[in-house]
């Protein structure tokens, strides 16, 4: 099980008062848009064993959006951080880098 | 006028490792928008007489006091009969801060779990620490009781008060009642 620490509210709590989004830093492609790009924003996922970012609400509690960073093969959270952030903060990223050397997610590492 | 009457009329169940009662008529106001604003902590604290509390906390004495619900909402708790005036004096303090201020009193019902078991029933249905250093007296926390979303703070030592949304109240009744059957002790605490 997922513990998580709502970055908004402080309390650390168990996934069931929160509520999984998806994975985290899609970018929004609309109207305009050609259709591979448009196919990427809808369909096209990460699915990582290892570092993973997502979206989380706090949903039973303060009901606010987070973003989370963590491991999908030993379920350890490496950290939360706001949703106001198109990428992962520098701080998320080095602890990361000081548990998984050498990763990566997308174009970030 | 019609009679303005709880959920469950007072329900009362007082057979159970901890007495669980329905509290009468209580006025809920809430208040959202920029909690540093000083407006807006101004018109908190006239209808409550309480200070604002931090994060994850709640000042409340007798049918008084204000819950910190997230980082732009307050639950402002007055007596029932008061809240129109007190929607009133909360609008004008609050002048041209941007801000919500609802009466939510007839949206929920709340209940007071106390007795020595007290703990050990909300223990058995919410995912949170109650261990008397790890939750005490002051701390307000908002979660899922089983299926539903609830919140409650400690009112006075083994006296936790819950508020849940009135359309939940037979289940959290049930619920309270069931976690609280005679000879169903943990003894956790």
């Amino acid at each position: 099980m997922l513990i998580l620490t709502c970055p908004c509210c402080g309390v650390t709590s168990e996934e069931t008062e929160f509520h999984a989004g998806g994975e985290a830093h899609l970018t929004r492609f609309g109207p305009e848009s050609s259709d591979a790009e448009f196919e990427g924003y809808l369909f096209m996922r990460e699915n990582p064993k290892g570092v993973h970012f997502e979206r989380w609400r706090h949903v039973y509690g303060c009901g606010k959006w987070f973003h989370a960073a963590r491991c999908t093969t030993t379920l350890e959270i490496f950290g939360t951080y706001t949703a106001q952030t198109t990428e992962p903060p520098q701080e998320i990223r080095d602890i990361i880098a000081r548990k998984r050397p050498g990763w990566s997610w997308r174009a970030f590492s | 006028m019609s009679r303005a009457v709880t959920a469950l009329d007072g329900a009362t169940s007082t057979d159970g490792i901890a007495t669980i009662t329905e509290v009468a008529l209580q006025g809920m106001i809430t208040l959202r928008g920029d909690l540093a604003s000083a407006g807006i902590k101004k018109a908190a604290k006239t209808v409550a007489s309480v200070d604002v509390p931090g994060a994850g906390q709640a000042n409340c004495s007798d049918d008084r006091g204000i819950c910190w619900m997230s980082p732009d909402e307050l639950l402002v708790l007055c007596p029932y009969d008061e809240v129109d005036a007190s929607l009133d004096k909360i609008r004008s303090t609050i002048g041209s801060d941007h801000a919500l201020a609802v009466d939510v009193s007839d949206a929920r019902a709340v209940f007071r779990v106390s007795g020595a078991g007290a703990r050990d029933v909300l223990a058995k249905l919410v995912p949170v620490d109650l261990k008397p250093q790890a939750f005490a007296g002051g701390m307000f926390r908002r979660t899922r009781m089983a299926q539903v979303p609830v919140a409650f703070w400690l009112h006075e030592e083994d006296v936790f008060q819950i508020v849940c949304f009135r359309s939940h109240a037979r289940y959290v009744f049930d619920l309270l009642k069931v976690a609280a059957q005679p000879g169903s002790a943990v003894d956790f605490f």
